[in-house]
Protein backbone atom coordinates (compact mmCIF):
# COMPACT_ATOMS: atom_id res chain seq x y z
CA UNK A 1 0.00 0.00 0.00
CA UNK A 2 1.79 3.18 -1.02
CA UNK A 3 0.73 5.93 -3.55
CA UNK A 4 2.45 4.31 -6.77
CA UNK A 5 0.29 1.35 -6.33
CA UNK A 6 -3.90 1.54 -7.18
CA UNK A 7 -5.81 1.17 -4.09
CA UNK A 8 -9.60 0.44 -3.83
CA UNK A 9 -10.57 4.04 -2.88
CA UNK A 10 -13.03 3.26 -0.34
CA UNK A 11 -10.40 1.73 1.29
CA UNK A 12 -7.95 4.82 1.44
CA UNK A 13 -10.82 6.90 2.41
CA UNK A 14 -11.23 4.73 5.60
CA UNK A 15 -7.24 4.69 6.01
CA UNK A 16 -7.20 8.53 5.86
CA UNK A 17 -10.45 8.72 8.29
CA UNK A 18 -8.46 6.28 10.51
CA UNK A 19 -5.15 8.45 10.84
CA UNK A 20 -7.68 11.66 11.28
CA UNK A 21 -9.28 10.11 14.04
CA UNK A 22 -5.83 9.45 15.37
CA UNK A 23 -4.70 12.96 15.58
CA UNK A 24 -7.93 13.69 17.04
CA UNK A 25 -7.59 10.96 20.11
CA UNK A 26 -4.31 12.82 20.58
CA UNK A 27 -5.16 16.04 20.73
CA UNK A 28 -8.63 15.66 22.49
CA UNK A 29 -7.04 16.21 26.49
CA UNK A 30 -4.48 18.62 25.50
CA UNK A 31 -7.07 20.88 24.39
CA UNK A 32 -9.89 20.10 26.96
CA UNK A 33 -7.18 21.04 29.08
CA UNK A 34 -6.26 24.30 27.70
CA UNK A 35 -9.95 25.33 27.35
CA UNK A 36 -10.93 24.67 30.75
CA UNK A 37 -8.34 26.98 31.83
CA UNK A 38 -10.87 29.83 31.36
CA UNK A 39 -13.91 28.44 32.47
CA UNK A 40 -15.66 31.04 35.09
CA UNK A 41 -15.82 28.14 37.65
CA UNK A 42 -15.14 26.49 40.63
CA UNK A 43 -14.21 22.99 38.60
CA UNK A 44 -12.40 22.11 35.09
CA UNK A 45 -15.96 20.14 33.95
CA UNK A 46 -19.08 21.46 32.53
CA UNK A 47 -21.29 23.22 32.47
CA UNK A 48 -19.02 26.58 30.64
CA UNK A 49 -19.95 29.52 32.97
CA UNK A 50 -18.32 32.14 30.52
CA UNK A 51 -14.99 33.22 29.53
CA UNK A 52 -12.48 34.19 32.30
CA UNK A 53 -8.55 35.08 32.46
CA UNK A 54 -9.19 34.93 36.56
CA UNK A 55 -7.50 31.46 36.63
CA UNK A 56 -4.20 33.05 35.84
CA UNK A 57 -4.01 36.52 36.82
CA UNK A 58 -6.80 36.35 39.59
CA UNK A 59 -5.76 37.52 43.18
CA UNK A 60 -9.08 37.19 45.22
CA UNK A 61 -10.47 34.12 46.64
CA UNK A 62 -12.05 31.81 45.60
CA UNK A 63 -9.94 32.77 42.16
CA UNK A 64 -6.36 32.87 42.52
CA UNK A 65 -4.81 32.83 39.50
CA UNK A 66 -1.83 30.88 38.70
CA UNK A 67 0.35 34.12 38.96
CA UNK A 68 -0.68 34.72 42.62
CA UNK A 69 -0.27 31.67 43.90
CA UNK A 70 2.82 31.54 46.05
CA UNK A 71 3.04 27.81 46.45
CA UNK A 72 2.96 26.82 42.66
CA UNK A 73 5.06 29.56 41.66
CA UNK A 74 7.60 28.38 44.16
CA UNK A 75 7.52 24.47 42.78
CA UNK A 76 7.94 26.29 39.34
CA UNK A 77 11.14 27.34 40.64
CA UNK A 78 12.42 24.61 42.47
CA UNK A 79 11.42 22.21 39.24
CA UNK A 80 13.38 24.72 37.14
CA UNK A 81 16.73 24.76 39.21
CA UNK A 82 16.63 20.43 39.74
CA UNK A 83 16.00 20.60 35.82
CA UNK A 84 18.95 23.11 35.02
CA UNK A 85 21.33 21.23 37.39
CA UNK A 86 20.22 17.74 35.63
CA UNK A 87 20.74 18.86 32.33
CA UNK A 88 24.35 20.44 32.61
CA UNK A 89 25.24 17.26 34.57
CA UNK A 90 24.12 14.90 32.03
CA UNK A 91 25.55 16.67 29.48
CA UNK A 92 29.03 17.13 30.71
CA UNK A 93 28.99 13.43 31.40
CA UNK A 94 27.27 12.63 27.97
CA UNK A 95 30.11 14.14 26.40
CA UNK A 96 32.78 12.91 28.26
CA UNK A 97 30.92 9.04 27.69
CA UNK A 98 30.98 9.83 23.72
CA UNK A 99 34.26 10.31 23.60
CA UNK A 100 35.12 7.34 25.93
CA UNK A 101 33.25 4.89 23.69
CA UNK A 102 34.25 6.98 20.28
CA UNK A 103 37.79 7.32 20.61
CA UNK A 104 39.26 4.67 22.79
CA UNK A 105 38.89 0.32 21.82
CA UNK A 106 39.74 -1.36 25.24
CA UNK A 107 38.61 -4.97 26.89
CA UNK A 108 35.43 -4.86 28.34
CA UNK A 109 33.78 -2.06 25.96
CA UNK A 110 30.71 -3.44 24.94
CA UNK A 111 29.70 -4.68 28.36
CA UNK A 112 30.14 -1.35 29.58
CA UNK A 113 28.14 0.09 26.76
CA UNK A 114 25.27 -2.43 27.76
CA UNK A 115 25.72 -1.62 31.04
CA UNK A 116 25.28 1.78 30.52
CA UNK A 117 22.20 2.00 28.63
CA UNK A 118 20.58 -0.12 31.43
CA UNK A 119 19.35 2.79 33.05
CA UNK A 120 16.95 3.17 30.58
CA UNK A 121 15.57 -0.56 31.35
CA UNK A 122 15.15 0.07 34.71
CA UNK A 123 11.34 1.07 36.20
CA UNK A 124 11.89 4.77 36.99
CA UNK A 125 10.08 4.11 40.38
CA UNK A 126 12.53 1.07 41.06
CA UNK A 127 15.28 3.88 40.11
CA UNK A 128 14.38 6.25 42.79
CA UNK A 129 14.05 3.02 45.61
CA UNK A 130 17.40 1.63 44.96
CA UNK A 131 18.99 5.17 45.53
CA UNK A 132 16.73 5.78 48.46
CA UNK A 133 17.75 2.78 50.61
CA UNK A 134 21.33 3.31 49.47
CA UNK A 135 21.95 7.08 50.59
CA UNK A 136 20.01 6.29 53.98
CA UNK A 137 22.49 3.34 54.28
CA UNK A 138 25.17 5.39 53.55
CA UNK A 139 23.94 8.19 55.97
CA UNK A 140 22.84 6.06 59.13
CA UNK A 141 26.90 4.62 58.64
CA UNK A 142 27.96 8.54 58.83
CA UNK A 143 25.91 8.56 61.65
CA UNK A 144 27.06 5.55 63.63
CA UNK A 145 30.84 5.97 62.87
CA UNK A 146 31.06 9.60 63.51
CA UNK A 147 28.01 10.97 64.49
CA UNK A 148 27.70 13.10 61.16
CA UNK A 149 24.37 13.74 60.34
CA UNK A 150 24.36 14.92 56.17
CA UNK A 151 21.23 16.12 55.84
CA UNK A 152 21.89 16.03 52.19
CA UNK A 153 21.52 12.32 51.88
CA UNK A 154 17.99 12.33 53.44
CA UNK A 155 14.70 12.78 50.85
CA UNK A 156 15.43 16.28 49.13
CA UNK A 157 16.41 17.87 46.43
CA UNK A 158 20.34 16.60 45.96
CA UNK A 159 18.37 12.82 46.10
CA UNK A 160 16.17 14.10 43.33
CA UNK A 161 18.40 15.46 41.29
CA UNK A 162 20.83 12.62 41.26
CA UNK A 163 18.33 10.03 40.65
CA UNK A 164 16.95 12.21 37.51
CA UNK A 165 20.31 12.23 36.58
CA UNK A 166 21.33 8.69 36.96
CA UNK A 167 19.04 7.55 33.81
CA UNK A 168 19.09 11.37 31.84
CA UNK A 169 22.68 10.83 31.39
CA UNK A 170 22.19 7.75 29.08
CA UNK A 171 20.08 9.76 26.85
CA UNK A 172 22.33 12.63 26.34
CA UNK A 173 25.03 10.01 26.15
CA UNK A 174 23.00 8.35 22.92
CA UNK A 175 22.32 11.97 21.40
CA UNK A 176 25.83 13.19 21.95
CA UNK A 177 27.28 9.69 21.07
CA UNK A 178 25.10 9.77 17.43
CA UNK A 179 26.62 12.99 16.43
CA UNK A 180 29.83 12.46 17.02
CA UNK A 181 30.17 8.90 15.67
CA UNK A 182 29.23 11.48 12.33
CA UNK A 183 32.64 13.79 12.72
CA UNK A 184 35.65 13.07 10.46
CA UNK A 185 38.63 12.96 12.47
CA UNK A 186 40.59 14.10 9.17
CA UNK A 187 39.36 17.53 10.70
CA UNK A 188 40.94 17.17 14.20
CA UNK A 189 43.90 15.83 12.39
CA UNK A 190 44.74 18.77 9.89
CA UNK A 191 44.28 21.48 13.43
CA UNK A 192 47.49 19.30 14.90
CA UNK A 193 48.97 19.30 11.60
CA UNK A 194 48.67 23.09 11.93
CA UNK A 195 50.56 23.17 15.48
CA UNK A 196 47.67 22.48 17.66
CA UNK A 197 47.68 19.92 20.06
CA UNK A 198 45.14 17.50 20.94
CA UNK A 199 43.55 19.22 23.93
CA UNK A 200 42.99 22.41 21.66
CA UNK A 201 42.15 20.84 18.84
CA UNK A 202 39.52 18.72 19.99
CA UNK A 203 38.19 22.41 22.21
CA UNK A 204 38.39 24.57 19.01
CA UNK A 205 37.25 21.82 16.34
CA UNK A 206 35.11 18.85 17.30
CA UNK A 207 33.64 20.41 20.51
CA UNK A 208 32.09 23.43 18.05
CA UNK A 209 31.19 20.56 16.07
CA UNK A 210 28.95 18.81 18.93
CA UNK A 211 27.50 21.82 19.96
CA UNK A 212 24.06 21.68 18.53
CA UNK A 213 24.07 17.86 19.96
CA UNK A 214 25.15 19.25 23.12
CA UNK A 215 22.17 22.21 23.33
CA UNK A 216 19.55 19.30 21.75
CA UNK A 217 20.74 16.99 24.90
CA UNK A 218 20.28 19.54 27.29
CA UNK A 219 17.02 20.90 26.29
CA UNK A 220 15.60 16.67 25.85
CA UNK A 221 17.21 16.45 29.30
CA UNK A 222 15.52 19.76 30.80
CA UNK A 223 12.26 18.62 29.44
CA UNK A 224 12.64 14.77 31.13
CA UNK A 225 13.74 16.13 34.00
CA UNK A 226 11.21 19.01 34.16
CA UNK A 227 8.00 16.10 33.79
CA UNK A 228 9.58 13.29 35.89
CA UNK A 229 7.84 12.12 38.24
CA UNK A 230 8.12 8.10 39.49
CA UNK A 231 11.74 8.49 40.65
CA UNK A 232 11.10 12.08 41.81
CA UNK A 233 8.37 10.53 43.84
CA UNK A 234 10.13 8.62 45.93
CA UNK A 235 13.15 10.73 46.25
CA UNK A 236 11.36 14.18 47.21
CA UNK A 237 11.17 15.56 50.43
CA UNK A 238 9.49 18.97 51.57
CA UNK A 239 10.60 21.67 48.30
CA UNK A 240 8.50 19.68 45.61
CA UNK A 241 8.84 20.08 42.51
CA UNK A 242 5.91 21.27 40.26
CA UNK A 243 4.69 17.41 38.81
CA UNK A 244 4.45 16.29 42.91
CA UNK A 245 2.75 19.48 43.56
CA UNK A 246 0.48 19.09 41.30
CA UNK A 247 0.10 15.67 42.04
CA UNK A 248 -0.63 16.76 45.69
CA UNK A 249 -3.81 18.88 44.36
CA UNK A 250 -4.76 16.97 41.80
CA UNK A 251 -5.18 14.55 44.63
CA UNK A 252 -7.64 16.96 46.65
CA UNK A 253 -9.37 17.97 43.63
CA UNK A 254 -9.08 19.96 41.00
CA UNK A 255 -9.86 23.76 40.45
CA UNK A 256 -9.35 25.46 37.14
CA UNK A 257 -6.11 26.85 38.66
CA UNK A 258 -4.61 23.57 37.37
CA UNK A 259 -5.37 23.87 33.91
CA UNK A 260 -3.50 27.47 34.14
CA UNK A 261 -0.35 26.01 35.05
CA UNK A 262 -0.62 22.81 32.61
CA UNK A 263 -1.52 25.51 29.39
CA UNK A 264 1.56 27.30 30.58
CA UNK A 265 3.67 23.90 30.61
CA UNK A 266 2.21 22.76 27.53
CA UNK A 267 3.42 26.51 25.94
CA UNK A 268 6.71 26.58 27.71
CA UNK A 269 7.74 23.18 26.60
CA UNK A 270 6.38 24.05 22.84
CA UNK A 271 8.52 26.83 22.52
CA UNK A 272 11.88 25.05 24.24
CA UNK A 273 11.34 22.15 21.55
CA UNK A 274 10.15 24.74 18.74
CA UNK A 275 13.75 26.74 19.51
CA UNK A 276 15.26 23.52 19.25
CA UNK A 277 14.33 22.45 16.34
CA UNK A 278 14.90 25.91 14.76
CA UNK A 279 18.23 25.75 16.07
CA UNK A 280 19.33 22.21 14.53
CA UNK A 281 17.85 22.96 11.34
CA UNK A 282 20.46 25.94 10.94
CA UNK A 283 23.24 24.57 11.91
CA UNK B 1 52.33 10.72 24.12
CA UNK B 2 50.67 7.23 25.34
CA UNK B 3 51.13 8.44 29.00
CA UNK B 4 48.43 11.27 27.83
CA UNK B 5 46.31 9.13 25.86
CA UNK B 6 46.58 6.84 29.13
CA UNK B 7 45.52 10.06 31.36
CA UNK B 8 43.14 10.95 28.90
CA UNK B 9 41.19 7.31 29.05
CA UNK B 10 41.00 7.53 33.10
CA UNK B 11 39.69 10.60 32.65
CA UNK B 12 36.75 9.72 30.84
CA UNK B 13 36.01 6.65 32.03
CA UNK B 14 35.80 8.08 35.77
CA UNK B 15 32.72 9.85 35.53
CA UNK B 16 31.02 6.41 33.69
CA UNK B 17 32.37 4.39 36.31
CA UNK B 18 31.25 6.75 38.95
CA UNK B 19 27.87 7.16 37.70
CA UNK B 20 27.01 3.80 37.15
CA UNK B 21 28.51 2.13 39.98
CA UNK B 22 27.22 4.75 42.77
CA UNK B 23 23.78 5.14 41.40
CA UNK B 24 23.08 2.09 39.74
CA UNK B 25 25.19 -0.94 40.70
CA UNK B 26 25.89 -0.40 44.65
CA UNK B 27 22.05 0.35 45.20
CA UNK B 28 20.68 -2.24 43.35
CA UNK B 29 22.87 -4.82 45.16
CA UNK B 30 22.13 -2.88 48.69
CA UNK B 31 18.40 -2.77 47.42
CA UNK B 32 18.75 -6.98 46.69
CA UNK B 33 20.39 -6.85 50.41
CA UNK B 34 17.55 -5.37 51.75
CA UNK B 35 14.93 -7.08 50.33
CA UNK B 36 16.81 -10.40 51.66
CA UNK B 37 16.74 -9.57 55.26
CA UNK B 38 14.12 -10.18 57.96
CA UNK B 39 13.84 -7.76 61.25
CA UNK B 40 13.60 -9.96 64.20
CA UNK B 41 14.24 -7.41 66.64
CA UNK B 42 15.10 -3.90 67.31
CA UNK B 43 17.73 -3.11 64.84
CA UNK B 44 18.39 -6.73 64.44
CA UNK B 45 18.11 -8.18 61.33
CA UNK B 46 18.51 -11.79 59.22
CA UNK B 47 18.84 -13.00 56.19
CA UNK B 48 15.97 -14.82 55.22
CA UNK B 49 13.74 -15.32 52.21
CA UNK B 50 10.79 -13.98 54.37
CA UNK B 51 9.85 -11.11 52.49
CA UNK B 52 9.57 -13.24 49.17
CA UNK B 53 7.41 -15.63 50.85
CA UNK B 54 5.21 -13.18 52.19
CA UNK B 55 4.46 -12.04 48.44
CA UNK B 56 4.07 -15.67 47.55
CA UNK B 57 1.77 -16.32 50.59
CA UNK B 58 -0.37 -13.09 50.06
CA UNK B 59 -2.83 -13.37 47.29
CA UNK B 60 -3.54 -9.86 47.04
CA UNK B 61 0.05 -9.07 46.18
CA UNK B 62 0.72 -12.00 43.51
CA UNK B 63 -2.89 -11.14 41.87
CA UNK B 64 -1.93 -7.49 41.89
CA UNK B 65 1.75 -8.83 40.36
CA UNK B 66 0.29 -11.10 37.56
CA UNK B 67 -2.65 -8.32 36.46
CA UNK B 68 -0.25 -5.83 36.47
CA UNK B 69 1.93 -7.58 33.92
CA UNK B 70 -1.23 -8.90 32.09
CA UNK B 71 -2.62 -5.48 31.65
CA UNK B 72 0.53 -3.98 30.75
CA UNK B 73 1.44 -6.69 27.95
CA UNK B 74 -2.29 -5.88 27.04
CA UNK B 75 -2.13 -2.24 26.38
CA UNK B 76 1.46 -2.70 24.65
CA UNK B 77 -0.39 -4.58 22.37
CA UNK B 78 -3.32 -2.49 21.54
CA UNK B 79 -0.45 0.94 20.90
CA UNK B 80 1.35 -1.44 18.64
CA UNK B 81 -2.00 -2.37 16.63
CA UNK B 82 -3.27 1.39 16.92
CA UNK B 83 0.38 2.81 16.29
CA UNK B 84 1.52 0.25 13.32
CA UNK B 85 -1.28 1.95 10.50
CA UNK B 86 -0.40 5.52 11.56
CA UNK B 87 3.48 5.12 11.68
CA UNK B 88 3.05 3.44 8.42
CA UNK B 89 0.84 6.71 6.74
CA UNK B 90 3.72 8.67 7.97
CA UNK B 91 5.94 6.91 6.79
CA UNK B 92 5.10 5.89 3.28
CA UNK B 93 2.34 7.40 2.66
CA UNK B 94 2.48 11.07 3.70
CA UNK B 95 5.27 13.30 1.34
CA UNK B 96 7.46 16.36 2.33
CA UNK B 97 5.74 18.37 4.59
CA UNK B 98 2.53 16.42 5.57
CA UNK B 99 4.82 14.06 6.74
CA UNK B 100 7.25 15.99 8.78
CA UNK B 101 4.33 18.02 10.19
CA UNK B 102 2.48 14.59 11.09
CA UNK B 103 5.73 13.63 12.76
CA UNK B 104 5.52 16.52 14.61
CA UNK B 105 2.53 16.21 15.78
CA UNK B 106 2.45 12.91 16.74
CA UNK B 107 5.75 14.29 19.44
CA UNK B 108 3.71 17.20 20.50
CA UNK B 109 1.83 16.08 23.41
CA UNK B 110 4.79 14.17 25.06
CA UNK B 111 6.54 17.18 25.61
CA UNK B 112 3.66 17.79 27.89
CA UNK B 113 4.16 16.09 31.18
CA UNK B 114 2.19 13.20 32.38
CA UNK B 115 0.57 14.67 34.77
CA UNK B 116 -1.19 16.97 32.02
CA UNK B 117 -2.33 14.37 29.99
CA UNK B 118 -3.93 12.15 32.85
CA UNK B 119 -5.67 15.48 33.83
CA UNK B 120 -7.11 15.43 30.18
CA UNK B 121 -8.47 12.58 30.39
CA UNK B 122 -9.82 12.74 34.13
CA UNK B 123 -11.83 15.90 32.60
CA UNK B 124 -12.74 14.06 29.80
CA UNK B 125 -14.09 10.84 31.22
CA UNK B 126 -15.75 11.77 34.46
CA UNK B 127 -19.05 12.05 35.17
CA UNK B 128 -19.74 15.32 35.22
CA UNK B 129 -16.93 15.28 31.74
CA UNK B 130 -17.04 16.00 28.24
CA UNK B 131 -17.85 12.31 26.99
CA UNK B 132 -20.54 11.53 29.18
CA UNK B 133 -22.22 15.13 28.85
CA UNK B 134 -22.09 14.63 24.88
CA UNK B 135 -23.63 11.09 25.32
CA UNK B 136 -26.82 12.59 27.45
CA UNK B 137 -26.88 15.87 24.53
CA UNK B 138 -27.23 12.96 22.17
CA UNK B 139 -29.93 10.95 23.83
CA UNK B 140 -27.68 7.89 23.68
CA UNK B 141 -27.66 7.62 27.45
CA UNK B 142 -30.49 8.43 30.45
CA UNK B 143 -28.45 10.31 33.34
CA UNK B 144 -24.52 11.01 34.04
CA UNK B 145 -22.37 8.27 33.05
CA UNK B 146 -19.12 7.49 35.41
CA UNK B 147 -16.12 6.26 32.48
CA UNK B 148 -13.15 6.92 35.03
CA UNK B 149 -12.11 4.58 37.79
CA UNK B 150 -12.11 1.16 35.55
CA UNK B 151 -9.79 -0.48 34.26
CA UNK B 152 -10.83 0.34 30.44
CA UNK B 153 -9.76 4.34 32.00
CA UNK B 154 -6.25 2.85 32.84
CA UNK B 155 -6.03 1.10 29.71
CA UNK B 156 -6.67 4.16 27.40
CA UNK B 157 -4.88 6.59 29.86
CA UNK B 158 -1.52 3.73 29.24
CA UNK B 159 -2.01 3.61 25.69
CA UNK B 160 -1.88 7.80 25.10
CA UNK B 161 0.94 7.78 27.49
CA UNK B 162 3.37 5.28 25.64
CA UNK B 163 2.37 6.15 22.01
CA UNK B 164 4.88 8.62 20.85
CA UNK B 165 7.56 5.31 22.17
CA UNK B 166 5.84 3.41 19.68
CA UNK B 167 5.66 5.55 16.64
CA UNK B 168 9.16 6.74 16.26
CA UNK B 169 11.15 3.51 16.14
CA UNK B 170 8.08 2.14 14.17
CA UNK B 171 8.53 5.47 11.46
CA UNK B 172 11.88 5.34 11.15
CA UNK B 173 12.50 1.38 10.60
CA UNK B 174 9.64 2.38 8.07
CA UNK B 175 10.79 4.90 6.01
CA UNK B 176 13.82 2.93 5.79
CA UNK B 177 12.48 -0.22 3.63
CA UNK B 178 12.22 1.07 -0.09
CA UNK B 179 9.10 1.51 -2.05
CA UNK B 180 11.24 -0.42 -4.59
CA UNK B 181 10.78 -3.45 -2.42
CA UNK B 182 6.83 -3.13 -2.29
CA UNK B 183 6.04 -2.57 -5.75
CA UNK B 184 7.90 -5.64 -6.63
CA UNK B 185 6.22 -7.86 -3.91
CA UNK B 186 2.87 -6.49 -6.10
CA UNK B 187 4.66 -7.23 -9.17
CA UNK B 188 5.36 -10.88 -7.79
CA UNK B 189 1.58 -11.27 -7.15
CA UNK B 190 1.34 -10.31 -3.58
CA UNK B 191 -1.89 -8.87 -2.40
CA UNK B 192 -1.67 -6.67 0.16
CA UNK B 193 -1.96 -8.48 3.06
CA UNK B 194 0.70 -10.87 1.59
CA UNK B 195 3.14 -7.82 0.92
CA UNK B 196 2.37 -6.78 4.67
CA UNK B 197 2.88 -10.02 6.01
CA UNK B 198 6.12 -10.90 4.22
CA UNK B 199 8.11 -7.70 3.52
CA UNK B 200 6.84 -4.33 5.44
CA UNK B 201 6.22 -6.63 8.54
CA UNK B 202 9.78 -8.45 9.10
CA UNK B 203 11.88 -5.48 7.80
CA UNK B 204 10.04 -3.58 10.41
CA UNK B 205 10.71 -5.97 13.17
CA UNK B 206 13.34 -4.02 14.68
CA UNK B 207 11.20 -1.33 15.35
CA UNK B 208 8.20 -3.11 16.68
CA UNK B 209 10.70 -4.87 19.26
CA UNK B 210 11.87 -1.52 20.56
CA UNK B 211 8.72 -0.11 20.72
CA UNK B 212 7.04 -2.81 22.54
CA UNK B 213 10.09 -3.21 24.75
CA UNK B 214 10.25 1.30 25.72
CA UNK B 215 6.24 0.59 25.77
CA UNK B 216 5.99 -2.01 28.37
CA UNK B 217 8.44 -1.19 30.63
CA UNK B 218 6.70 2.56 30.71
CA UNK B 219 3.48 0.38 31.65
CA UNK B 220 4.89 -1.62 34.31
CA UNK B 221 6.52 0.76 36.06
CA UNK B 222 3.88 3.67 35.35
CA UNK B 223 2.54 4.65 38.87
CA UNK B 224 0.26 7.98 38.18
CA UNK B 225 -1.77 6.56 35.12
CA UNK B 226 -3.27 3.90 37.37
CA UNK B 227 -3.83 5.57 40.61
CA UNK B 228 -5.56 8.42 38.47
CA UNK B 229 -7.72 6.82 36.11
CA UNK B 230 -8.25 3.43 37.93
CA UNK B 231 -10.81 2.70 40.83
CA UNK B 232 -10.58 1.09 43.99
CA UNK B 233 -10.13 -2.38 43.02
CA UNK B 234 -7.49 -1.66 40.10
CA UNK B 235 -4.63 -2.01 42.04
CA UNK B 236 -0.95 -1.80 40.46
CA UNK B 237 1.93 -2.54 41.54
CA UNK B 238 4.30 0.05 41.39
CA UNK B 239 1.19 1.52 44.30
CA UNK B 240 2.17 -1.87 46.35
CA UNK B 241 6.13 -0.45 46.37
CA UNK B 242 5.04 3.24 47.16
CA UNK B 243 2.42 2.40 50.43
CA UNK B 244 5.54 -0.39 51.39
CA UNK B 245 7.95 2.49 51.35
CA UNK B 246 6.40 5.80 52.17
CA UNK B 247 3.31 5.01 53.98
CA UNK B 248 3.86 1.19 55.94
CA UNK B 249 7.86 2.41 56.15
CA UNK B 250 8.69 -1.72 55.64
CA UNK B 251 11.36 -1.24 53.22
CA UNK B 252 12.67 -5.00 53.77
CA UNK B 253 9.18 -6.11 51.71
CA UNK B 254 9.19 -2.60 49.64
CA UNK B 255 12.60 -3.63 48.62
CA UNK B 256 11.24 -7.72 47.42
CA UNK B 257 8.65 -6.05 45.57
CA UNK B 258 11.16 -3.61 43.83
CA UNK B 259 13.74 -6.26 42.63
CA UNK B 260 10.51 -8.51 41.34
CA UNK B 261 9.08 -5.53 39.16
CA UNK B 262 13.19 -5.07 38.05
CA UNK B 263 12.98 -8.92 37.46
CA UNK B 264 9.58 -9.27 35.19
CA UNK B 265 10.23 -6.53 33.38
CA UNK B 266 14.32 -7.10 32.47
CA UNK B 267 12.86 -10.97 32.24
CA UNK B 268 10.08 -9.87 29.08
CA UNK B 269 13.12 -7.52 28.10
CA UNK B 270 15.24 -10.20 27.66
CA UNK B 271 12.89 -13.01 26.25
CA UNK B 272 11.42 -10.15 23.29
CA UNK B 273 15.35 -9.46 22.17
CA UNK B 274 16.23 -13.36 22.31
CA UNK B 275 12.78 -14.11 20.51
CA UNK B 276 13.40 -11.99 17.77
CA UNK B 277 17.36 -12.60 17.65
CA UNK B 278 18.07 -8.41 18.50
CA UNK B 279 20.54 -7.20 21.00
CA UNK B 280 20.15 -4.35 23.20
CA UNK B 281 22.58 -2.12 22.02
CA UNK B 282 20.66 -1.99 18.33
CA UNK B 283 17.34 -1.75 19.98
CA UNK B 284 18.37 1.14 22.44
CA UNK B 285 21.18 3.17 20.93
Amino acid sequence: MIPTIPQPRALSLAYTAYIIAFFVFLALPLVVVAVFAFNDSQFPSLPWEGFTWNWFFGSERPMIGVFHERPILRAIGTSCFVAILVSLLSVAVGTSNAFLFNRYRFRGQGLLYVFMLLPLVIPGIVLGISILVFSSRVANGLWDMAQWDWEALRPGLLLVILGQFSFIATIATLVIGARLQKFDRSLEEAAMNLGANRLTAVRTITIPYLAPAMIGAFVVAFLMSFENFNTTLMLVGSDAPLTIAMFDRLKEGSTPLLNAVSLLLMIGSSLLALVMIAFQRRS
Amino acid sequence: MRAEAKLGFILLLSPLVVWLSLLILIPHIDMLLVSLRERVGVGEYRISLANYLTFINEPLYLRTFIRTAMMSILATTITLLIAFPVSYYIAKIARGRVQSALFLLCLVPFWVSELVRTFGWMILLRETGIISNLLQALGLVDGPVELLYNDAAIMVGLVYTSMLFMVVPLVTTLESLPDEVIEAGYDLGGNGISVLREIIIPHATPGIVSGCIVVFMLSLGNYLTPIMLGGKDSLWFTELIYSQFIVRFNWELGAAFGFLLLGLSSFIVWGMLKLTGQSLEKTMG
